[in-house]
């Protein structure tokens, strides 16, 4: 019945289901690894920060913003080099993950810098004062301290990440945008387009909702 | 224990300098619980830094237990900042973590076993009489209790030096008075050297034995808190003991005794070691022929010393008023004679 209704098999749209998550999962992963660990350089290296270093950061937040003002479509192709090196081919969804996590990673360290300049001076100082070396500052003091943000931080990226899969149909990715796009748009289903939206507005609203739940858990202490 | 010597500190900005310290040399006891005083501005907040090394000095030398804390290495750092405990005023606990954990963190820095963390902590918070809210999380907590988490925390590592920074600017009066009795325990039960900052003259006033005041970046005057209070030196400290104890005259009052046609002066009396205020004038009423009108008068308790301050005028002939303030003088007072505005 539903294959009648959509036009496409069922298999079709559990597979292009499975693609986004794996897809989303693995950037996500992987992305915000990188992306932690670029928000601390970041941090550290930053004017007053407590490695202050000028050239490290002008670097870095150089080529953040490099990466950040690139279309992803256009990332998509130049990395492929990159990919081919990594992966072992171009095309595939495994193949996406790479331009995926090259693309994630500068959004989320920005988003995740943010997170780690909302905790306070105050902290960091109280933190000093009990002897902590720089390591024992990230890890016992700003890290925890930032968590409920980075939460949010991880949400926001998340969406990002599904409204980039979509292009990575481009690349034989596949996944649920692809199948709106190629399967709905360009082949006039229109009911199939509806549906795959309204799947994907489902999914975002879930993944929002989770994250402002686990965020509001970690801050608010009733 | 703690001394600093020819300190100062210039800040510099792109087209600006700021010289927060300039030429600050003075000594701190142990046992002491010394309270430096002043505006803000004042580089007070820089000068206790200098203390635990958090900020380096331009020149001079800061020595702690006879050792120059600006020529240690990292692990020295460390080992400095461990046997130095220090409390802020808007407290910096971290939100995340529950009252136990708070209180555990320096302990797990320094890699203490499970077992002595739990015993330890346990101990930290009976003592600041918190053992109820170890579960709980700073966000639970009334300002004051805050502070006292504060105070377990630093006191966590054993130091023997806790630094206060405005410690209670960001509390109510009578929170304020808990908060200084409990570090007044803290320096009785375990010894602790106390350095309190702030600009709060009551504070001084209530724990202190020493204070310093500043005023841009200069220490104007130290001391003991009692002679100090008695008889302040520079503008600052003047200022700043006329908060708690006036000695000007309300205008109208000026207006009444500008307009007595009858012989008089006005004197300010300084009691010190008496009960009560009313012998000695009820003395020189009868002793002599002069009529007292109180303007002013205040006791205040400062290091356990009750220290009385009267304002005066005394209606008589030259030779009486003479003659009572010889009594004060001969009871061990002190006076001084005020001119009107």
């Amino acid at each position: 019945m539903i294959e009648e209704f959509l036009g496409v098999s069922v298999e079709k749209l559990l597979q292009s289901a499975g693609e986004t998550i794996y897809m989303v999962g693995f950037s996500l992963i992987l992305g915000a690894l990188l992306g932690a660990v670029i928000a601390i350089l970041l941090w550290l290296t930053r004017k007053g920060g407590l490695q202050e270093n000028k050239i490290a950061y002008g670097i870095i937040n150089g080529v953040i913003n490099i990466i950040r003002s690139t279309p992803f479509i256009i990332l998509l192709v130049c990395v492929m080099p990159v990919t081919k090196f990594i992966v072992g081919t171009r095309i595939g969804t495994k193949a996406a993950i790479v331009p995926l996590v090259i693309y994630i990673a500068p959004y989320l360290a920005r988003l995740i810098e943010t997170s780690l300049l909302e905790v306070g001076n105050g902290i960091v100082e109280a933190a000093k004062s009990m002897g902590a070396n720089t390591f024992q500052i990230i890890i016992h003091f700003v890290l925890p301290e930032a968590f409920a943000s980075i939460i949010l931080a991880l949400t926001t990226g998340t969406i990002g990440l599904i409204g980039a899969t979509a292009m990575a149909g481009y690349i034989g990715g596949g996944g649920v945008g692809n199948l709106a796009l190629t399967y709905g748009y360009q082949m006039f289903n229109f009911r199939l387009m509806f549906f795959t939206v309204v799947v994907l507005i489902a999914f975002v609203w879930l993944i929002q909702s989770l994250g402002n739940t686990l965020a509001r858990k970690r801050r608010v202490h009733e | 224990m703690i001394r600093f010597e020819n300190l100062s500190k210039t800040f510099y900005n792109k087209k600006q300098s700021f010289e927060a310290l300039k030429d600050v040399s003075f000594e701190i006891e142990k046992g002491d619980i010394y309270g430096i005083i002043g505006y803000s501005g004042a580089g007070k907040s820089t000068l206790v830094r200098m203390i635990n090394a958090l900020e380096t000095p331009t020149s001079g030398k800061v020595f702690v237990d006879g050792k120059d804390v600006n020529t240690f290495n990292k692990k020295e750092l460390q080992n400095l900042r461990k046997g130095i405990g220090m409390i802020f005023q808007q407290f910096n606990l971290l939100e995340s973590k529950n009252i136990y954990d708070n209180v555990a963190i320096p302990l797990k820095l320094n890699g203490v076993s499970k077992e002595e963390i739990d015993k330890r902590v346990n101990e930290l918070l009976e003592f600041v009489e918190l053992s109820d809210k170890k579960l709980s999380y700073p966000n639970q907590l009334s300002g004051g209790q805050k502070q006292r988490v504060g105070i377990a925390r630093a006191l966590a590592t054993n130091p023997s030096i806790l630094l206060c920074d405005e410690a209670t600017s960001a509390l109510d009066p009578k929170t304020t008075e808990s908060i200084l009795e409990l570090l007044k325990k803290v320096n009785e039960v375990f010894h602790i050297t106390i350095v309190i900052i702030t600009h709060e003259m009551n504070v001084i006033q209530k724990i202190c034995n020493k204070v310093a005041v500043m005023d841009y970046g200069r220490v104007v005057e130290t001391g003991d808190v009692l002679s100090v209070f008695a008889n302040p030196q520079s503008e600052i400290a003047k200022h700043f003991v006329r908060n708690l104890i006036r000695d000007t005259i309300p205008e109208p009052l000026v207006e009444s005794i500008k307009n007595e046609k009858r012989n008089g002066r006005l004197l300010r009396i300084k009691l010190q070691n008496t009960d009560s205020t009313e012998p000695l004038l009820w003395e020189i009423n009868r002793r002599f022929e002069v009529e007292t009108n109180i303007l002013y008068s205040t006791i205040n308790v400062i290091q356990g010393i009750v220290v009385g301050i009267m304002l005066v005028h005394f209606v008589g002939s030259d030779e009486e008023i003479n003659g009572a303030e010889n009594y004060i003088i001969q009871s061990g007072e002190e006076y001084r004679e005020v001119a009107l505005a």
